[in-house]
């Protein structure tokens, strides 16, 4: 990645992402309202309830959409020369659709060589970049037999083949299984240590804690917090958060999981085919999960993070403004 | 990591002919190939069962006793008439409106059109890009369709009369020369249309109201006054046609165009289209109705 971090440096000195009192309203609704914003390398979370406006400002500064009012730069750079400016940037995008008929391979490689690499370049960094997401056994599958996890990691695969400066993932552990959003998470610090910009969006609070520098809370279309993590960590310590597992054996690992300290509660759901799990410590929990996992011989279906806590957090950390401007 | 470089202005020319080819490949691999392409086909070959048909029909006597096989000029006659009223009117029409109103829109309606705007692609590369596929893949279809048509005219009849007047015709009288004009107009249909369709993809969120204006407009072309007429991509298209067809007797009669100056014509007013084209792309956003 220093390859893209020197391109970055030669292009320019500004090595920030600038939102420059920077609105967008979508006819008479609001997408996001004056916001200043300065990003700098390392990992950034944008964090806030669905529809806050987090897509929105990554679709700015990306120039999937123009600024009603204000500019948007990235690294100097302005966001109507996608020429220029996807030489440094990768985007992976939430739309969960991919062109028709491809293979995972094939959808990293053919758009590798609209950047203008020949054919056998393509092929080499789309190898690699699939590679890093775990999905090389995969990848001469065709996309749309993948699972929701396997299209994430390649919408990633995507973003970050041709070495870009600076990446942008919109909700990029969605659906993920533990094991890989862990595994996610350390190849998002890794190339955050490597002098890049890393944005994160997540509605789930508890994720853009595990993995930012800093966050950038968003309400309504409004920036309403942002700075350094540790103060909202210190909150979220006193918000259990509750996350959902469906598996086959659902009281085993209810029972698994009361043994272990910072868990408060572990029911099993209506249906009998899910625990509901509320922890302080979401990060010890989910390598207990790992470990139960691999222990007991259990088939998880999903590993969901409930919102109604985090909504609580919310509540407290915006509710004292009102969610109103910054 | 090789470098791709867009330094310097033929460095630059390199990377967008480069960029462009791989829209091209992309598109055409995608659109053109599988069973969503079959319609496609069906279409563009129907005239090659219509045009056999009557052949066959004609050697078996099925409109009447059978006759004296006409002769080469009366054959091309009829071929002149066919191709007017059949192939540049509707195929070459309705292959060019499903090829170029979906190289964009279809992409939209799949929400997978922000794939391309990640990319360093120029905007205009971009529609470029898109509209060579249509017209490699167009080109083809319609190509071999005229291709097929002229010969399935002349063939049958050839081996059922044992006559070597259409195989003198065809390879010593001008056939070829006509398959060649036939061939050219085709593809000067496919520019102009495609050019066209490929816009109303971009400017309107269903294309199909305007393509059947079009439609109604170059349909009713022979109606219109000279100076309206000009207004159109048939009226060029049958100026060139190796033979013209008749006019009809409502036609309103104007000079036809001087192929030098239809054959540009059609190329400038593509090129119109694709400045239009490429300008709306320029100011296009993502917008497939989500936050």
């Amino acid at each position: 990645m220093s390859a893209a971090v020197d391109h970055a440096q030669a292009a320019g000195s500004d090595r920030r992402i600038v939102f420059d009192d920077v609105s967008k309203f979508y006819g008479e609704v609001l997408g996001i309202n004056r916001v200043n914003l300065v990003l700098d390398p390392g990992i950034t979370g944008l964090v806030g309830p669905n529809g806050s406006g987090k897509t929105t400002l990554f679709n700015l500064a990306t120039g999937l959409l123009r600024p009603s009012r204000g500019r948007v730069s990235v690294l100097g750079l302005g966001t109507d020369r996608p020429e220029e400016l996807f030489r440094l940037v990768g985007y992976a995008t939430q739309f969960d659709s991919f062109p028709k008929g491809m293979t995972g391979l094939g959808f990293v490689e053919s758009f590798l060589r609209l950047h203008g690499y020949a054919n056998a370049e393509a092929r080499r960094l789309a190898d690699e970049a699939i590679e890093r997401v775990g999905l090389s056994r995969d990848a001469g599958r065709k996309v749309a037999g993948y699972s929701k996890g396997m299209r994430q990691r390649i919408r990633l695969a995507q973003a970050m083949a041709h070495h870009p400066a600076v990446l942008l993932l919109d909700e990029p552990l969605n659906g993920l299984d533990p094991m890989v959003r862990s595994e996610m998470i350390g190849l998002f610090r890794q190339l955050a240590e490597q002098g890049l910009h890393v944005v994160v969006s997540s509605h789930v609070l508890h994720e853009v804690d595990l993995i930012s520098d800093r966050v950038v809370l968003l309400n309504n279309g409004y920036v309403v917090a942002e700075g350094e993590i540790q103060g909202v960590r210190s909150e979220m310590e006193r918000h259990p958060m509750k996350i959902l597992i469906r598996c086959d054996r659902p009281g085993r690992l209810a029972a698994r999981a009361f043994e272990e300290d910072g868990v408060v509660e572990a029911r099993l759901v209506e249906d009998e085919k899910g625990v509901l799990v509320a922890t302080r410590d979401a990060d010890s929990f989910y390598l207990m999960l790992n470990r139960v996992v691999l222990e007991e011989g259990l088939t998880v279906e999903t590993v969901l993070p409930v919102d109604e806590d985090v909504q609580s957090v919310y509540r407290y950390l915006i509710g004292a403004n009102g969610g109103g401007a910054s | 990591m090789s470098a791709v470089t867009d330094s310097g202005s033929p460095g630059r020319w390199r990377l967008w002919v480069r960029q462009g080819l791989a829209v091209a490949r992309l598109e055409i691999g995608r659109n053109f190939f599988g069973l969503r392409a079959l319609g496609l086909y069906l279409l563009a070959l129907a005239p090659l069962g219509i045009i056999l048909l009557l052949a066959w029909g004609r050697i078996l006597g099925l409109f009447g006793a059978p006759e004296t096989p006409p002769p080469a000029g009366d054959l091309a006659r009829e071929y002149g008439a066919f191709f007017a009223g059949l192939q540049s009117r509707l195929v070459i029409f309705f292959v060019s409106l499903l090829v170029f109103t979906r190289l964009f829109r279809a992409e939209v309606q799949q929400r997978s059109l922000h794939y391309y705007f990640l990319t360093p692609v120029r905007r205009e590369v971009l529609v470029a890009g898109k509209f060579t596929a249509g017209l490699v893949a167009a080109g083809l279809i319609l190509g071999t369709t005229t291709v097929l048509t002229f010969l399935g005219h002349f063939l049958p009849l050839t081996r059922a009369a044992g006559s070597t007047d259409y195989a003198t015709f065809l390879s010593r009288g001008g056939g070829l020369g006509q398959l060649a004009g036939y061939l050219g107009v085709t593809l000067l249909g496919v520019l102009g249309y495609g050019a066209v369709f490929l816009a109303a993809g971009l400017f309107f969120r269903n294309p199909i109201l305007p393509a059947l204006a079009v439609f109604g407009w170059e349909w009713a072309n022979f109606l219109l006054p000279p100076l309206l007429k000009r207004i159109s991509v048939i009226h060029y298209l049958q100026a060139l046609q190796p033979v013209p067809p008749p006019e009809g007797m409502l036609a309103l009669l104007a000079d036809p165009p001087d192929p030098w100056l239809a054959v540009p014509g059609i190329v400038a007013m593509s090129a119109v289209f694709l400045v239009l084209s490429a300008l709306r792309l320029r100011r296009a956003e993502i917008v497939y109705g989500e936050e």
